[in-house]
């Protein structure tokens, strides 16, 4: 079966790398949509960008070839057709694409604005930057109706330390009947602040996007920005990426764990991953002089070599996590009391992972194989070994073991990048020239989708998309018929992005 | 009477130094609760506009109720202030009434939070409490007496002996303090997590000498209920009314021992679990009420156990 972006028509953009992009009319538009729609391809991203004439972007991939292509539309009269109203995965994007560009989806079901909550002092910012008006318009919750149904509004400001999201219950006693999100409180405005930035400038912006995943975040935009200028990076400063990358997916991994059944109120395991996940960080601030790891990705190769003993340092490491981790994965697995709470809590069924895209371990602990690492993939994955882990129960109890199975692909991939870590340059200058370039990587939660316009050493606009749009969904649907207690448990083991998905 | 107000905040701090240690956390000071004590005295009260006069005077309740049945408990003697006029049923309904006040008080501000508390709690008491009672009744068929200081004193004679139903008393009895505590694993006294909590969402609103006094209560009871369980199953070293000087201290250092054991294997058993789902509670004290119950019936069938 020939993929779907060759049997559509289209104006090709040339310089677009490097998968294609076409500028499609409306007819094209709805029948991609509708074969999204009907399971044929998945939906990577949507997304806007104002010039001239303001474009909707779409890209996906094809289910059977699993190529990648982005649709583009022009609309001059400020609307496109609603993707949502067939996809719902869509729907949120395209509620963020109208808030921040004022393009209206035609019959999308939901016309509710999403990020805008009123408190900015434009509308539309990215679009006619009209003054927004002095009374915040009022939000309206989707309704409940029926018997000794209660409503349990939580947030935005929470007990914990943690990032700020309003959630609006609805239960009948203690089961959820439903869960709405909203989000948004963590706006910053990074497309805003990327247009007519220096590409320098632009890589920090996108490494600030989302803090834990800081070096993933670099990475796609580095992938981005050197597919529009086609710049081939040295082997080593690939390699170094990769270590950085896993480093940063162990630290997460081995917090999450830890907070997960911290979460069912069992801080003898949050105590013990708390200090491997202090020993991936001091690692990491010993070999690349910052314990997350940010700013060192950089588009062109990395910023920083690694220290010369950083590599016995790293094994040093390596083998504390290798004594210490199996015992742990032992207390989680016989540990009773906790396997009561996590097992069969907030099931995420095959189906809807596989319609929302969903990557990561919210993706994989629902059976979807994918793995950004693997397809579209990236160097240097494609010379190492490693399993992507699936499990098929979608409850949280799967979500804790695909973390385990990662963190143990993980330390492999670290040992085999430690062996094969090739000599030579670490990166390469930027050239001045113009391009438009699609870039992934896989960070700890998932893939990291980025589209960037670069001309000139300045990045004419940029996008990044986050995981976490095409697993905040689902977690509404995960509490569904749980207990309100299980909620902080459900939401710990997804562990979304508020500040990748607020932009 | 005083001691156990004094005492209380230390054994709290103990407990949660244990735990701290346990998870090769440094952890608070010993004298931490009393700095917050002071603290929250000092701090102004912030009321709920919602709030009626009974949120204001339920904290002095509750904390009346607690203090006063914290007193009822011998501790390393007999003969207490109080004791000839209230016994073990009497702490149990002083205990009942705190509680009723407080679940009250949750909602009586409106917020969602405190009606959640307000209504866990109150399952989980309507639950603890007959199992308490039917410990009460096995402990005072064989003792003959529902006044503490008689039990105690008959437990240390030798006409105790080993029974089954005292040890099924026991364990019913562990089980109703860590739910009437709230404890892991039925609650977490240490959580942030609003939509988990029970007796936390409760006092979510409370701020200032309020809250001061209302901590002081949890605290209280997390003493009367070690002091009870020692009292009632481990009565040695507390004297009569009338004993000398010396006997009094080696009593205080046997109570004092008490606690310490207690607390910590609290602690201990606190790090080893998870916390259950708040529907597996009613099981959790469902099988405290049937081991109360067991142990009233088999004593009833047969003197000897």
């Amino acid at each position: 079966m020939p993929a779907i972006v060759d049997t559509i028509e289209g104006r090709r953009i040339e310089d677009h790398r490097p998968w294609p992009r076409l500028l499609v009319t409306q007819e094209t538009w709805r029948k991609i949509a509708d074969e999204i729609a009907a399971g044929r391809a998945t939906l990577l991203g949507l997304w806007a960008n104002a010039g001239e004439l303001y474009v909707v972007h779409m890209a996906f991939v094809d289910q059977g070839s699993t190529t990648i292509a982005v649709v583009s539309l022009e609309c001059p009269d400020k609307t496109f057709p609603s993707v949502g109203a067939v996809h719902p995965p869509a729907i949120r994007l395209e509620r963020t694409v109208h808030s921040l560009y004022g393009l209206r989806p035609i019959s999308a079901p939901d016309p509710r604005p999403w990020l805008d909550l009123g408190f900015w002092n434009v509308k539309y910012p990215l679009g006619s930057r009209a003054p927004a008006s002095d009374v915040r318009p009022s939000y309206g919750f989707l309704p409940v109706e029926g018997e000794s149904l209660h409503q349990i509004p939580v947030g935005p400001v929470h007990a914990g330390i943690i990032e700020p999201g309003h959630f609006r219950f609805t239960a009948s006693g203690e089961t959820v009947v439903r869960l709405e999100e909203r989000l948004g409180y963590l706006h910053k405005g990074i497309e805003t602040l990327m247009m007519g930035a220096t590409v320098e400038r632009a890589t920090k912006l996108a490494a600030r996007t989302s803090g834990d995943s800081t070096v993933a975040y670099g990475i796609a935009f580095a992938h981005a920005v050197e597919s529009a200028l086609q710049m081939k990076v040295p082997p080593r400063a690939q390699y170094l990426r990769a270590l950085m990358a896993e480093l940063e997916r162990l630290a997460n991994h081995f917090g999450d764990i830890g907070a997960i059944c911290n979460d069912a109120s069992f801080a003898l395991m949050n105590a013990h991953c708390g200090i491997l996940r202090e020993l991936v960080l001091r690692a990491a601030a010993a070999c690349f002089g910052h314990r997350l790891m940010m700013d060192r990705v950089v588009p062109g190769g990395v910023a920083t070599d690694l220290r010369p003993d950083g590599l016995t340092l790293l094994k040093d490491a390596l083998k504390q996590f290798r004594r210490r981790f199996p015992r742990l994965v032992e207390l989680y697995d016989n540990t009773a009391s906790l396997q009561d709470r996590t097992v069969s809590t907030g099931i995420v069924s095959g189906e809807l992972a596989q319609q929302f895209g969903a990557s990561g371990y919210v993706g994989r602990a629902s059976g979807r194989d994918c793995d950004a690492r693997k397809s579209p993939g990236y160097a240097p994955y494609d010379d190492l070994d490693f399993a992507v882990p699936v499990m098929t129960a979608g409850d949280v109890n799967a979500r804790v073991w695909v973390r385990i199975r990662e963190v143990e692909q993980s330390l492999a991939l670290v040992e085999q990048i430690i062996e094969r870590l090739p000599d030579g340059r670490v990166a390469i200058a930027l050239n001045g020239g113009t391009g438009e370039g699609l870039g992934f990587a896989e960070s700890f939660r998932g893939d990291v989708l980025v589209a960037v316009r670069v001309e000139g050493r300045r990045v004419a606009r940029c996008h990044l998309r986050d995981p976490s749009w095409f697993q905040w969904p689902l977690l509404e649907a995960a509490i569904e018929g749980n207990i309100v207690a299980d909620f902080p448990l459900c939401n710990k083991s997804f562990n979304c992005s508020y500040s990748g998905h607020d932009l | 009477m005083l001691l156990v107000l004094l005492l209380a905040p230390l054994f709290t701090a103990f407990v949660r130094k244990v735990k701290a240690r346990l998870l090769r956390r440094q952890g608070l000071s010993l004298i931490q609760p009393y700095r917050d004590l002071v603290r929250l005295m000092r701090k102004e009260v912030v009321l709920a506009e919602s709030a009626s006069w009974l949120f204001r005077i339920v904290p002095y309740l509750i904390f009346a109720a607690t203090w006063v049945a914290a007193s009822l408990v011998p501790t390393f003697r007999t003969g207490l202030l109080f004791s000839w006029s209230a016994d073990l049923i009497a702490i149990i309904a002083l205990i009942g009434s705190g509680r009723f006040f407080l679940a009250l008080a949750g909602m009586d501000v409106g917020t969602s939070f405190g009606g959640i508390g307000s209504s866990r709690e109150v399952m989980i008491a309507s639950l603890a409490e007959p199992a308490m009672i039917m410990i009460v009744f096995t402990l005072a068929l064989i003792a003959g007496s529902t006044q503490l200081s008689t039990i105690a004193a008959f437990m240390t004679s030798p006409a105790v002996g080993l029974r089954v139903s005292l040890g099924l008393a026991l364990i019913a009895l562990v089980m109703v303090a860590i739910a009437e505590n709230g404890r892991i694993p039925i609650d977490n006294p240490a959580t942030h997590l609003e939509l988990t909590m029970v007796h936390e969402a409760m006092v979510l609103e409370y701020s200032g000498r309020h809250l001061a006094l209302i901590e002081l209560s949890t605290w209280l009871k997390l003493i009367l209920y070690v002091s009870l369980i020692g009292c009632l199953f481990a009565p040695w070293g507390i004297e009569s009314a009338g004993a000398a000087l010396p006997t009094l201290a080696v009593g205080v250092a046997a109570y004092v021992g008490k606690l310490a054991i207690g607390g910590f294997l609290l602690a201990l058993f606190e790090t080893s679990i998870a916390k259950m789902r708040v529907f597996r509670v009613p099981e959790f004290l469902g099988a405290a009420l049937m081991l109360g119950l067991l142990a009233t019936l088999l004593r009833f069938v047969s003197g000897s156990f």
